[in-house]
């Protein structure tokens, strides 16, 4: 396995936080929402910020504020928070083995930045060089950084942009995905098994309410990948 | 600028619930060796993740996501990250300005 250009911690924090710059650029209308979603919902500039810095997770803290009630449903909070992220366990058990080289502290912060995005960025580095804690790092942060703070200017300035979709930001986190997808191409198998992802993800999606559709379409695609295993498995023991 | 207690626990217990489903993938990957048809299972989780996050977006959308899909597809097969993120962007909003 090649080693990673530019050895330095310093080099690889910043090469990081470089590759992280074109996913920011569409997570920023999104925190910007939130914030003001919240505020309008009775939170403090300060609660706004403290979701953000230690929940730091899009999808759920969007479903907490649509569910806010005064006082908040704790329960029902943490259980929607749990059931939106179980994808992250998935994501947990890809990712496993190229924080091998990651210490104790390091891979337990490696993982509180564990969103989508820094997770697919980081799985792309892993295959294509060595992953390192510094790298990794200069995603994580500067993505958590701007999500803290856009929620907080969100908050403080309100309804800036009404409907992020409406200008087509989540269209940047289609166009980041389906790079990074390149990356995990393996040939005809591979189509084969997005397939039934994509099939049982529209088909939960358009079924059920709720985040249901990401783990439907994992699911179907793991058990399509199991169903039809390669000739050679490429994992090697132990790794 | 203040903190209500209850809010305060609310986050707290999101975030430990959120932080649990991110150690619990490592955790159990340290726990089990995966080979075979389960290994297979395992390397297919990044591709099948990310098609499922963007399916609805893409298909569930109608003829602009459709569109908006296509031209983002060929951008990011082609294209560098920052350039396929702009002309997705762009095309997703006129799409749905136009269709």
């Amino acid at each position: 396995m090649k080693l990673p250009a530019g050895e330095g911690v310093v080099d690889q924090v910043v090469l990081g936080a470089r590759t992280v710059l074109p996913v920011v650029f569409g997570l920023i209308p999104f925190a910007l929402v939130l914030g003001a979603l919240a505020a309008r919902q009775g939170l403090s500039v300060l609660e706004v910020g403290l979701m953000s810095a230690i929940v730091f997770a899009g999808s759920a803290q969007f479903a907490a504020v649509e569910l806010w009630s005064l006082p908040p449903a704790i329960a029902g909070l943490a259980l929607t928070a749990l059931l939106i992220n179980l994808r992250h366990v998935l994501m947990g058990i890809a990712i496993a083995p190229h924080l091998r080289g990651f210490s104790g502290p390091e891979k337990a912060l490696a993982l509180f930045w564990m969103a989508d995005e820094i997770w697919a960025l980081a799985m792309r580095r892993g295959i294509e060089v060595r992953l390192t804690a510094a790298f990794y790092f200069g995603l994580g942060f500067v993505f958590w950084a701007c999500w803290v703070l856009f929620s907080l200017v969100g908050a403080v300035v309100g309804g800036l942009i009404d409907d992020p979709r409406r200008w087509g930001f989540d269209f940047a986190f289609v166009a980041v995905f389906m790079v990074l997808l390149k990356s995990f191409w393996r040939g005809p198998r591979t189509g084969f098994v997005w397939f039934a992802s994509a099939a049982a993800s529209m088909a939960a999606w358009s079924l059920v309410d709720g985040p249901w559709y990401v783990l439907a379409g994992a699911a179907a695609g793991m058990a399509s990948a199991a169903l039809a295993p390669p000739a050679t498995t490429t994992r090697k023991p132990g790794r | 600028m203040t903190i209500d207690p209850a809010t305060l626990a609310a986050i707290l217990a999101m975030a430990g619930a959120t932080y649990f489903t991110r150690i619990a993938g490592v955790w159990l990957a340290s726990r089990f060796a995966l080979r075979g048809r389960a290994g297979a299972a395992v390397d297919a989780i990044p591709g099948a993740v990310l098609v499922a996050v963007i399916a609805p977006i893409v298909i569930g959308a109608g003829p602009s996501g459709l569109g908006a899909g296509l031209v983002a597809a060929l951008a990011a097969w082609r294209l560098p990250l920052v350039a396929a993120v702009t002309i997705a962007i762009v095309s997703a909003a006129l799409f749905r300005a136009v269709v």
